[in-house]
Parts: structure tokens; sequence; C-alpha cells
């Protein structure tokens, strides 16, 4: 082929290309660049929607730190959430992994028992466990009262509503993509490195903790990372489970997110939520940067 | 060639121990399922009980009689739950479509044309996985009030066309890539386009990657709350994941659980027929993004 010829057929396949990947261009250039780079400027603003926007500064962001207590308020109540769902969604489905990884007969019907709940919508499963933490009619505390423990209020108590999030997000959790996960994981561990160990008279915990645990590093920093950022943005389960969504009682589940929502589309605050969402942006950059740096010399890559 | 007995058949006998560890894992197994299955089981049982057992003392498991109420006629008077459930569906499938068939060209454009700047672009595409949707969330919304959109499904299907994310490409370059490159070359020499390659030949042959995808987009826009919730004011048209709110919110004094749990089950359903009809893709999926995470 000549020289000229190959270079048209070189740029024929590359105009090609740029066809076949105009939808990730279009989804960078209108759904990410873009709208990234205007909630920057956007956050430097006074803006209604209604009225054109308004240049304060760094106005909205010194509000948020030294006069909004809400915000200090919902970040705390997001951190709350946090430092319960994220070591309780690994060690959890760890564990659920660890019996699902037992040769013992029907074990795919005990996989599926554990995993359907995973699949159960968002929104479903919130209005059911609003129905099941009913404190006068619910299952929850009817069980609780079988015991003889008198079951709080849940969702309608300041102190118990965050654990009752916490409970619905772990029962969708437990058996869901962090135990499959795992549970791939187990299942790579080399069986010859057990053998030995029971050459050695290893005791079980001894085996778990020397050897299953540490080659299972990767994933456990996968899912941690991976449970940060989704437990940052926790919204769906505290909307619905609250009265007009409202993050009650006593804004004990107003979250990060939820907060956010409340500024940008009750209040129409679109510069002060856009300056909370970059604060959020940051804050999980530095998070992911810091489990990068400190799990990350301790991961075993097998 | 003979395979391999089966490991039951040539297995030791069972030394007594070992009996003792099976019982008590099934026995650790069993109570595990039924905690977990457990408020599945009571969403049935409360959409199928009589009105006045729903709030009996000490709560009944099994309906005295089972009343279909509540799915065939009080879970349409309540809200309009008909006309939610097909807004879902027609939203759905529309998103669904459109993820895939556009994802799959990106994964194709990645994974086998060149192209200038290529590999760059792709992993600025990555990149995107990382940003946490609340950051573009209000531009996208002042943009698509700017043009009108708000209270209409646009800013729900549109954006589907746009590949559905990072993630989804991803996952099928990587099995884009191990199709041999010697069925497409066969395929330049007949005087095919690209465009009947990646037809013909591509996307018959990735078919199980293909339904994985489907699978998340599925999930993912049945599930969504967030976007219609910011979208969509007008009830008539609402999707099923506020339909479910709504209800929720509908009496003042007392929440109708009954038709709510009936609407709750309409919701679950299609999502575990799903599961039990497509399952090694589902956890072949999820078991992907760890691996390569």
């Amino acid at each position: 082929m000549s020289g000229a010829g190959r270079s048209s057929a070189r740029r024929r396949e590359a105009l090609a290309c740029y066809g076949f990947i105009m939808p990730a261009i279009l989804f960078l250039a209108l759904m990410a660049v873009g709208p990234i780079i205007a909630s920057f400027v956007i956050s430097f603003t006074y803006w209604d929607v209604m009225t054109p926007p308004q240049w304060i500064g760094l106005e909205n962001y010194r509000e948020m730190f030294f006069h909004d207590p809400l915000f200090w308020k919902s970040l705390w109540n997001t951190l709350y959430f946090t430092a319960f769902i994220v070591p309780l969604g690994t060690i959890v489905p760890f564990l659920v992994a660890m019996l699902l990884n037992s040769r013992i007969r029907g074990m795919p019907i005990y996989r599926t028992c554990f995993y359907l709940p995973s699949i159960v919508p968002v929104v479903a499963g919130s209005v059911l466990w609003l129905w099941i933490l009913n404190p006068d009619f619910g299952l929850f505390n009817a069980v609780l009262g079988v015991f003889g423990i008198e079951g709080p209020l849940w969702m309608y108590s300041p102190k118990w509503s965050k654990p009752a999030i916490i409970l619905m997000t772990l029962w969708g959790m437990a058996g869901g993509p962090n135990m499959l996960i795992y549970l791939a994981g187990l299942q790579g561990v080399p069986r010859s490195l057990y053998e030995a160990a029971d050459m050695d008279g290893a005791r079980w915990f001894t085996r778990v903790w020397n050897i299953t645990i540490p080659m299972m590093s990767p994933y456990f920093l996968f899912t941690l990372v991976m449970g940060f950022i989704q437990a940052f943005q926790v919204f769906t389960q505290a909307y619905v489970m609250t009265t007009r969504g409202d993050g009650g009682p006593i804004d004990s589940t107003l979250f990060y997110v939820l907060y956010l929502y409340h500024k940008a589309f009750r209040q129409f605050e679109m510069g002060y939520a856009s300056a909370m969402a970059w604060v959020l942006f940051v804050v999980i950059l530095i998070i992911t940067g810091i489990q990068f740096k400190l799990l990350g010399k301790r991961v075993h890559y097998g | 060639m003979r395979t391999k007995p089966a490991p039951e058949l040539v297995r030791d006998p069972v030394a007594p121990a070992e009996i003792v560890r099976r019982i008590l894992i099934h026995l650790v197994l069993l109570s595990g399922a039924v905690v977990f299955l457990f408020p599945l089981i009571w969403m049935l049982s409360t959409s199928l009980k009589p009105p006045d057992e729903i709030f009996s003392i000490p709560p009944k498991l099994i309906p005295s009689t089972f009343v279909w109420e509540n799915y065939t006629k009080r879970v349409f008077e309540i809200v309009p739950y008909g006309r939610h459930y097909l807004n879902s569906i027609i939203i759905v499938s529309i998103s669904v479509f459109a993820n895939v068939l556009t994802a799959a060209m990106c994964a194709y454009g990645f994974a086998r044309l060149r192209a200038p700047g290529r590999d760059w672009i792709f992993g600025v595409f990555l990149a995107t996985m990382m940003l946490p949707p609340q950051v573009m969330m209000i531009p996208l919304f002042i943009g698509f009030q700017k043009i009108g959109w708000i209270n209409t499904w646009k800013p729900l299907i549109v954006p589907a066309f746009l590949s559905g994310g990072a993630f989804n490409v991803f996952l099928l370059r990587q099995f884009f890539m191990t199709i041999p490159r010697d069925l497409e070359e066969a395929g330049l020499i007949d005087g095919c386009g690209r465009i009947t390659i990646f037809a013909r030949i591509i996307v018959p042959l990735s078919r199980p990657a293909l339904v994985t995808i489907a699978i998340f987009s599925f999930m993912y826009h049945w599930n969504d709350f967030l976007t219609p919730l910011i979208y969509l004011h007008d009830q008539d048209k609402y999707t099923l994941s506020l339909s479910l709110n709504l209800f929720k919110g509908m009496y003042i004094s007392r929440t109708p659980w009954g038709p709510l749990m009936a609407a709750s089950v309409m919701m679950v359903a299609p999502v575990i027929a799903l599961f039990f009809a497509v399952q090694r893709h589902f956890v072949e999926g999820i078991t992907l993004t760890g691996l390569k995470g």
C-alpha cells in the first residue's frame, strides 16, 4: 500500500473512532467537565435561579464554616453513619462470605437467601424498614419484646434514628456486592497455604488472621475506599424514612447530601449548595488519598 | 477420556467432629438466612393481611385470610400507581437500551480503533468514576432548566444516550479486547464498514457482557430516586420510587401500610424475577467490579 493510502486509511480509522466514542466525549463535556467547572464558579455566587447570580467571593464558604450550625450537624451525622457503616459493611459481609465459602450441601440456596436483600430497591427497603421499625406495631420491637426488651422509638427518636438507618443499610449490604467480592477473593486463596498451616497445627483463628486476611487485603482496600465514598453520599434512606424528607427528628438524620439537597432544591441557594458539593468532593479526595497511603503499603498483592 | 469421579464418591468416611462442624455451619447459615429473608416475608405478609390484622399486637406472620384487595384495588386508589408503573417501564426501557447501545459503541472505539488522543480521553473518562454526582447535579439542573426540560422525562432519558458512564464502558472494553482481531480483519477484507463489523461481529459475540451491562443499567434506573425527585413535579409523571415515597406521606395520621407493602412487593418482584432468570450475570458482573478495581 502506498504511503498516502496508508495515511488516508489511518485518518478514516481515527474518524470512525471519534464517531464511536462520541457519546463518551459528549458525556465528558456536558455531564462531567463542564458541570464541574460551572459548579466551582457557581460556588462563589449567590444564585436563586430566578434572578441573575451575584458574585460574593468566598462568602458561601465563610458562612458554611463559621455561621451555619446545620452544616456541622449534617457533617457530624454523616461521620456518625460512616463510622458505623464502613466497618460493619466490611466485617459482616466478610463473615457471611466465610460462612458461604464452606463446602456443604445446599450452598446455592443459602447464597441466594443472603444475596436477595441487596437487590431490593433502596426506596422499597426504606419503606419496609420504616414499617418494621414502627414503635407501636412494628415487627422488630415485637421480637425484642419476646426477649423482654422494650424497643426504642427508632425513627421517632433523635437518638435512635441514625442506628435505624444504619440497621436498614446493613441489611442491604451484608450479602451484597462486598460479600460477593470477598467470596471471589476467598476462593482465590491457594489451598496449599492452609494445608501448610494445618501441618503446623495452627488454630482456626490463627489461620484466618495470618493467611486469609492478608491474602484478602486488596479486596478490603477496594471495598473500604468505595464504602467511604458511598457512605458520604447517603441520601435516599434518610429522605424516605423521614417526614417529607426533612431529615428529622430534630435534624438527627439530616445527612450531608440531604442538607445539600434542601439548600439547592428547597431553598434554591445554588451557590451555597455548590460550595457544599465542592467541600464534599475535597473531603472524599482527601479520605481516599489517606486510605491509599495508610493501607496501600499493607496490601499484599498475591 | 473418563472424567474424574465427583469428590463425594471418593471421600473418606467423615469423622464425627466433621459432622458436628457441618451441622453447626448449617444451623448458623439457616438462622442467618431466616433473619435476612424475614423482612421480605414480612412485606409480603403485611400486603396480604386484612386491614385490622396489620395492627394486631403481637403481630401475626400468616394472615388469617389472604386479602388480595391491596393488589387489585387499594394500591391504585391511593396514588395513580398503575400510571407510575407504566412510567417507570417506559423510562427504564429506553434508558437501558440507550446505555447498552452507546456503552458498546464507546467500548468498541476505545478497544479497537486507533485515533490520536484516544487513550488520553479514555483516562479522563475513567477518572469521572471518582466524581461524586452531587458536584455535577446543580449545574445540570440549571442547564436543564434553561432549556425547559424541568418536569419532563428528558433529564432522565437523554443522558442515558451518553453511555451510562465510565464503568459500563470499562467492563465492555475489557471484554471486547478478548475478541480475536482476525474476525474483524476478515470483515474488513470483505469490504465491511466499521458499523457493519460492530453490529454483525462484535455485538453478537459479546452477548453475555451486554446482558451484564443491561442488568446494571436496569437496576440503576429502576431504583433511581434522586434524579426523578429533582426533575419531576407532576404526580402523573412520577416513577415507581417516587410513587412509594408518595404513598408514605398520603395520610397525615397513618401510613396505609397494607397498600404500601403491596406496592413495594410489585416494585421488588421484577428485580427478583430478573435475578432468578440471569443469576450468573448478576454475580459475575459484581465480582468483576471488585477484581478490576
